[in-house]
């Protein structure tokens, strides 16, 4: 299959090595994969702050870099989320609804891709670590995606996954809501995270990498001994 | 300082950092899951039933005129008297005028939000009524001289000791730490002024159109004796409590218990079907509704944002809400705290000063699937937002958002811009940036690479 990847803006900037791990699986299980290097946002910090309308302007260039792409996947919940169920009301009504509607349907999260499209619970991974997994709240509740990373995780060789208490809370991301209320988001990140830490795990996994920014800001501020990871970083780690 | 806003900042930053509130409002909640999870495993299909009872409303509001019309009309085949107030003063005119003809003293309450939403306490205070909370947790916020800190249960966040020492102070009795105690201290205070009282105040869950009947669920009895045995009792319920038959009610009533509280069934479900009838011996002699819309119809007239009219008031998504579990409801301001209190104050009291309640919230959507009612609650909180921006845009927002989409828009400038905040962020850090200071004063960012994903992607592909 041709796989065009869609790295999440921060993820580009800012941890890069969830996207090359993102691309290093999934050749690894014999795809070709593509990255259009005239990608940026989905246009999501927009269009959750209300501001539609030019949301819709920066989202009207990711329709454009997908076009004629066969499937689109993203390590994210978020940002797969904003595609696949916001961009069809986004262009309720307008020229692009049906560009936007089939990228929504061409379009999925990593762990979703990999166990529902491809069929694909073992990669062939090796982590020989105690680790807990933190759901987002967009593959969660938007794509409906609680067994699959799970899944995933399970047949990683050597690899012990403990569920957290507080399992299906918000860590307190939000997008910009972070920035806009951080009193409110650093309370949430603080019972999210203190659960995290008392598992006991050594990494805390998501497959949702601005969750991963909010709780591993936390915990590096706070000095505490557990370490943020993306699945996509799990995954990669080869069985040698 | 007058700004919703304003206040809200400051009350959530003053809540958010009691730490010891905040993990006794969850332990409070702990209790609650664990009943809520084995009263919904009692139903063969959970989800089933939130269909029905989102369908129950839904045939309701979506027909809400001629549904009112027959609730009304068989209200008053049975003896009641109803009054129609647009609004929040219309409603207390008319209390105060029925209270003033029958030259009542004292007025006994039963728990009732939409009295809160209307300010009714302090209007009767005003005009000189003695007014008494019955409800054992509004008894307590009364005392306090608090509002309802969750709408379902009001002094959630009160200990133990603090009740004791405020029943001491009020009604001087001795301190105990039984929950037992406080409560018979309470009903031994309270027995006596529901046979003073002149009026009884009460609520209403439910208007059921096919019978005229109003339907009052609750856990103490206490709303039984508030409009049993004063002379004349006055009900007040927002225009969309009604729903058409009692079957609709049958499916509701338990799914209200279960949601809201973990229970099978709330304790007392009474339905009131008028004043005393000749020949009978007891209820009142007369019986008012007052049937207020106060925003309501704004709400039906929004397609997009209707269903959050069929909102029962069982609490389920503020039980479940990280906002609520950590600002507290008090920092809300506003009669209806939690998710579904920030999507219908914009309505109720106007989007321009409400609309911040909308924008605290991660959106993680917890609230959505815990209603029983199927509001689209997180998705509403969006809805506001954009209708926010349409009707009164901020220039900030404006031009940052403008801003940012100008630069995504073309993929040279956005990596050039990448670059630049990740080579100038150890300075930026130091900056009083919008957004960027507000993150780092209590979680740190990640170090940044020195090349982007886009140019070791370019440099590993060789494209």
């Amino acid at each position: 299959m041709r796989i065009s990847l869609f790295v999440p803006c921060f993820v580009d900037q800012l941890t890069p090595q969830v996207g090359l791990a993102t691309a290093q699986v999934l050749r690894r299980l014999g795809h070709t994969v593509e990255f259009r290097s005239e990608q940026t946002c989905c246009g999501q910090p927009s269009f959750n702050s209300g501001q539609w309308d030019v949301a819709r302007e920066g989202a009207r260039h990711a329709l454009k870099v997908f076009r004629g792409s066969e499937v689109v996947v993203g390590p994210s919940g978020s940002c797969v989320a904003m595609m696949r169920n916001f961009y069809p009301q986004l262009f309720k009504g307008q020229p692009e609804e049906a560009e936007a509607n089939d990228l929504a349907q061409r379009t999925f999260e990593f762990a979703e891709f990999l166990v529902k499209k491809l069929g694909v619970t073992d990669v062939g991974a090796k982590f020989s670590h105690k680790v807990t997994y933190h759901d987002g709240c967009h593959a969660l509740r938007e794509l409906r995606l609680k067994e699959e990373p799970r899944q995933l995780l399970r047949a990683v060789k050597g690899l012990e996954l403990i569920e957290t208490e507080e399992g299906e809370s918000c860590c307190g991301f939000g997008g910009l809501f972070s920035a806009k209320f951080p009193m409110i988001s650093t309370a949430m990140v603080q019972v999210k995270g203190g659960a995290l830490v008392r598992t006991g795990a050594e990494f805390v996994v998501s497959s949702d990498p601005s969750c991963l920014l909010q709780i591993g800001g936390w915990l590096s501020r706070e000095g505490k001994p557990i370490r943020p990871l993306h699945l996509s970083q799990v995954l990669a780690n080869e069985v040698s | 300082m007058s700004d919703p806003k304003a206040i809200f900042l400051k009350d959530a930053s003053v809540s958010t950092a009691d730490g010891d509130q905040r993990a006794f409002i969850r332990k409070a909640l702990g209790g609650y899951y664990v009943n809520r999870d084995l009263q919904k495993a009692r139903f063969r299909s959970w989800e089933k039933a939130r269909d029905a009872a989102s369908m129950a409303k839904w045939s309701a509001v979506n027909d809400l005129g001629n549904q009112l019309e027959k609730f009304v009309g068989n209200f008053e085949k049975n003896g009641g008297v109803v009054h129609w107030a647009q609004d929040a003063a219309e409603a207390r005119e008319i209390i105060l005028k029925i209270a003033a003809d029958a030259k009542a003293k004292a007025i006994i309450k039963s728990k009732c939000m939409t009295s809160e939403e209307i300010h009714l306490n302090d209007a009767l205070e005003k005009a000189g009524y003695g007014v008494v909370e019955s409800d054992l947790g509004e008894f307590i916020q009364q005392l306090r001289g608090e509002a309802p800190y969750h709408f379902v249960f009001p002094c959630m966040h009160v200990k133990r000791e603090a009740i004791s020492e405020l029943f001491t102070k009020h009604l001087g009795t001795a301190p105990t730490n039984s929950p037992e105690e406080l409560t018979m201290i309470a009903r031994r205070h309270l027995r006596q002024l529901y046979v003073d009282a002149d009026i009884g105040i009460s609520g209403a869950n439910f208007l059921v159109a096919e019978t005229g009947q109003i339907s009052i669920t609750e856990n103490e009895g206490n709303a039984r004796l508030t409009t049993a045995l004063p002379k004349i009792h006055i009900a007040l319920a927002g225009i969309e409590k009604v729903v058409k038959n009692l079957d609709d009610l049958a499916i509701l009533l338990p799914m209200l218990a279960t949601a809201g509280a973990g229970q099978p069934m709330t304790c007392y479900n009474t339905l009131y079907s008028g004043p005393r009838q000749k020949g009978e011996c007891d209820g009142p002699e007369h019986f008012h509704l007052v049937l207020l819309d106060n925003g309501r119809t704004r709400l039906l007239a929004d397609p997009e944002q209707r269903d959050a009219l069929h909102c029962i008031r069982c609490g389920a998504c503020l039980n479940v809400c990280p906002i609520f579990k950590n600002i507290g409801g008090l920092a809300y301001g506003t009669t209806y705290q939690g998710p579904i209190g920030s999507v219908i104050t914009p309505h109720l009291r106007g989007l321009k000063q409400w609309n911040h309640l909308s924008g605290a919230s991660s959106l993680c959507g917890a609230c959505t699937d815990a209603c029983p009612v199927r509001i689209d609650l997180h998705h509403h909180l969006l809805h506001n937002r954009r209708n926010a921006v349409k009707t009164n845009p901020t220039l900030f927002d404006r031009v940052f958002h403008f801003g940012f989409n100008f630069v995504i828009q073309r993929p040279k400038l956005f990596a050039f811009g990448g670059k630049v905040f990740r080579t100038t962020l150890p300075l930026l850090k130091k900056l009083p940036l919008p957004y960027l200071s507000a993150w780092l004063k209590t979680r740190d960012l990640p170090t940044p690479p020195s090349q982007s994903f886009r140019a070791q992607w370019k440099d590993q592909n060789h494209e």
